[in-house]
């Protein structure tokens, strides 16, 4: 990021540099799309950039091209944005962010909601944050100074086509059935593979309440430190292996990883 | 806005589509064409505009040095716009923060003026509320005809502001206003594609009046 005199807009608009990946791009509009045939709403979240959030729910609430139809889009932002989404979030909805990968509220929010069972679409520039399990969707744009892509137009393009081509993907209903639930080798619920769980309750020193893709269920903390409400645990066969997060967002504690 | 359905963007696109890695694929191809031409139209504006943005930045500099207050507005997706503004010149990345608000954020307001006086005047009124004669407007509306919008730019042109207003299409009645000193107007039919450059051009805007402020050139 360098001086004050720094002119950033004309050289960083070169066709294809620094822009995401159209790919990605596509394959997020197709998740989401089938989200929402099956009734989900869409959290939009941008702690650091307010607007964004609001500009995105604006977008599929109430779109520009007349007769498409509207869809459940709602932006969340404040203080209590964890408190709230917890709430009013089900099972099987999106969470939209727009941020660094070094937004602490987004990246919260991120490994957050993946125990509340959401699908969830990053967007963002700079380095890259590390993709959490479940259906989560990173789109990025890798070269990027993030401060200047949320202002150059290019961070609005992205979830401006996000919105076109979801649409698109409306026009083929035989492609909005959802994917499998349980494909082999790669299910996440048979694999070896641990899971993101939220603290709902603590029942003495070794079982906890946990939300796990959406569902509550009773885990056995013997192996990790003192659990409270809100930690985030990896959880392995009703087991809990690690604390990934300790307390809420905010609450000045930080996880391990 | 405009009536085009997507369908007609999309000609390629078999109805009756059961492949998902196909569709994918014409998805990513479509995507990729766009966000060429949306950073096209973005290089192709700042470039018309170049001479407009250096002389708007500078008298924004001027008056921000002054003590100058930034006041914007827009509706919809264009409110964003104008809190994305404020965002900016608030909270910048660099540089200095600079005394800004948008008429979008208080909802008491907001719904009072909508409910009480109709929704044309809901920025206008707050111009008169808020305003003193050394502060500055930008407007925000990708048609140039959202009448409240409008109707604000000619309060602060009155109340001797320095205005500036944002544009597209063929730039609507906005571009015909003598009550908008400065009026951005982005060529194209796509609301998308507008916002996205009137995005574009208020950050050379911001860069401009850092730079002017640094230096200190008088205007």
């Amino acid at each position: 990021m360098g001086g004050v005199t720094t002119l950033p807009v004309g050289e960083e608009l070169q066709p294809g540099e620094g822009m995401a990946r159209a790919e990605d791009l596509a394959i997020a509009a197709l998740a989401i799309a089938r989200r929402f045939a099956a009734g989900a709403t869409m959290w939009c979240v941008a702690p650091q950039w307010p607007a964004h959030g609001r500009h995105v729910a604006v977008e599929f609430v109430h779109p520009v091209i007349v007769g498409k139809r509207a869809l459940p889009a709602v932006s969340v932002d404040g203080a209590d944005m964890v408190s709230a989404l917890r709430l009013l979030a089900r099972p099987g909805d999106v969470l939209v962010a727009i941020s660094a990968a070094d937004d602490i509220q987004a990246a919260d929010l991120m490994q957050r909601s993946e125990a509340w069972g959401l699908t969830r679409l990053w967007l963002g520039a700079g380095p890259r944050p590390a993709v959490g399990g479940g259906e989560e969707h990173v789109v990025w744009m890798d070269g990027a100074d993030p401060a200047v892509a949320a202002r150059s137009g290019d961070m609005v393009m992205l979830y401006h086509l996000l919105w076109e081509l979801t649409h698109v993907v409306f026009e083929h209903p035989g492609l909005l059935e959802p994917e499998p639930e349980c494909r082999d080798d790669v299910c996440i619920t048979c694999s070896d593979e641990g899971r993101v769980a939220e603290v709902r309750a603590v029942e003495d020193d070794d079982r906890a309440e946990v939300l796990v893709n959406g569902s509550a269920e009773i885990v056995d903390v013997s192996l990790v430190d003192k659990v409270g409400i809100g930690d985030l645990l990896l959880v392995h066969a009703g087991v809990a292996i690690t604390t990934l997060r300790s307390g809420m967002p905010g609450s000045g504690e930080r996880g391990h990883s | 806005m405009t009536g085009e359905p997507t369908g007609f963007l999309y000609p390629f696109i078999e109805a009756e589509e059961t492949d998902a890695a196909s569709l994918v694929n014409d998805l990513a191809t479509s995507a990729r064409a766009k966000m060429d031409a949306s950073r096209t139209l973005r290089t192709a504006t700042l470039a018309h505009h170049s001479d407009m943005v250096l002389r708007a930045g500078r008298s924004m500099a001027g008056r921000f040095a002054r003590g100058g207050r930034l006041y914007t507005f827009g509706n919809g997706g264009s409110s964003t716009d104008a809190e994305g503004t404020v965002e900016l010149f608030r909270n910048p990345p660099h540089g200095r923060p600079l005394p800004a608000m948008s008429l979008v954020d208080d909802r008491a307001v907001l719904t009072a003026l909508a409910n009480d006086v109709g929704f044309e005047l809901v920025f206008s009124r707050q111009i008169i509320a808020h305003v003193q004669s050394g502060d500055i407007a930008i407007g925000f509306s990708t048609s140039g005809d959202s009448a409240n919008v409008l109707r604000a730019l000619d309060e602060a042109w009155s109340r001797k502001l320095l205005t500036i207003g944002l544009s597209g299409y063929d730039g609507g009645a906005m571009s015909g206003s003598e009550h908008v000193e400065h009026c951005f107007v982005v060529r194209s039919d796509s609301v998308h594609r507008i916002q996205e450059a009137q995005d574009a051009l208020v950050l050379q805007l911001w860069a401009t009046v850092q730079r002017c402020l640094v230096e200190g050139s008088p205007s």
